[in-house]
C-alpha cells in the first residue's frame, strides 16, 4: 500500500477538472492506497458547509484524509467552524509531514 | 522531525500573477526551518520570482507612498529563506533554468542562486527524498 498526497488548488466550480482530480483519489484509495487530500488556495471553497459538500463527503466516505489549508480559509473568510463534514483544517506543514514520510505527492 | 531530508520544488509559475508561487514560497519556509535541504528548480515564469530587479512601488490611486504601501517583492521571501536556511544549517539549491533565463532576459537574479539546465532537475529528483511539481496549468 502506498502513500499518496493529492493537493487540489482549485475551485470545482470554475475547473471542471477538478472532479478528475477526486476521482483519482477515490480510484487510488479504492484501490487500497493511503490517501490524503490536501485543498489549498481557491480549492478550499467546496469545504464550506452546503457548497457541493457531496463530492468531499464521497472522498471521505472512501476513506480518505481530506484537510483544508487554514491560512487558505482565513484568506477567504472561510471559518473552520463553518466546515463541512469530513473536512478539517490543518496547516500547510501537513504537506511537509506527508513528504517526509514519502507520500506521492501530485498537485492540481 | 524525524531526520534530515532533501525535498524537492519545481516552480512554474511567475510571480504576481497566482497564490501558487505564494502557496510554494510558504512549503519551502516551512521545510527550511525544519533544518531540511531543499532543491528548487524554477523554470519558464518562475525564473522571475528571484530576478533581482523588482521594485516596491507607490499607490498613486490611495495616496500610499512607498513605505505605506509595504508592496512585496518575491525576490525578498527568496532572499529571506536563503537567510533562514543558514540559520537552521539547511541547505537551499536554487536553480533558475538556462534556457528560461535567456528567453525572458531574467539573468539578474538575487544572490545564492545558480543557473543550470533542465539536467539538473533530473540530478534533483534523482538525489530527493519527496519532490513536488507545481505547474501552471
Amino acid at each position: 500500500m502506498a502513500q499518496y498526497l493529492l493537493i487540489e488548488s482549485r475551485d470545482p466550480l470554475s475547473d471542471a477538472d477538478a472532479a478528475r482530480f477526486q476521482e483519482l483519489a477515490a480510484r487510488l484509495a479504492r484501490a487500497g492506497n493511503e490517501v490524503t487530500f490536501f485543498l489549498v488556495q481557491n480549492g478550499v471553497f467546496p469545504a464550506r458547509r452546503g457548497a457541493r459538500r457531496e463530492q468531499l463527503a464521497r472522498l471521505a466516505g472512501h476513506g480518505i484524509q481530506v484537510l483544508a489549508d487554514d491560512f487558505s480559509l482565513r484568506e477567504r473568510g472561510i471559518a473552520e467552524d463553518r466546515l463541512a463534514p469530513g473536512v478539517e483544517a490543518a496547516p500547510l506543514s501537513v504537506v511537509i509531514d506527508l513528504m517526509e514520510s514519502g507520500s506521492r505527492a501530485l498537485w492540481h | 522531525m524525524t531526520g534530515k531530508r532533501t525535498l524537492t520544488f519545481v516552480l512554474m509559475d511567475p510571480p504576481y500573477e497566482n497564490a501558487r508561487t505564494t502557496t510554494a514560497l510558504r512549503l519551502v519556509d516551512i521545510a527550511v526551518r525544519r533544518g531540511h535541504d531543499v532543491n528548487v528548480f524554477a523554470y519558464e515564469g518562475a525564473v522571475y520570482v528571484p530576478f533581482a530587479r523588482q521594485a516596491p512601488h507607490p499607490n498613486a490611486v490611495h495616496g500610499r507612498d512607498v513605505e505605506q504601501e509595504d508592496h512585496p517583492n518575491p525576490k525578498d521571501w527568496v532572499s529571506a529563506i536563503l537567510q533562514e536556511a543558514g540559520r537552521r544549517g539547511a541547505k537551499v539549491d536554487w536553480v533558475q533554468c538556462g534556457l528560461c533565463v535567456d528567453e525572458r532576459g531574467a539573468a539578474e537574479c538575487i544572490p545564492g542562486l545558480r543557473r543550470g539546465s533542465p539536467a539538473d532537475l533530473v540530478a534533483f529528483v534523482a538525489s530527493s527524498d519527496n519532490a513536488l511539481v507545481i505547474p501552471t496549468r
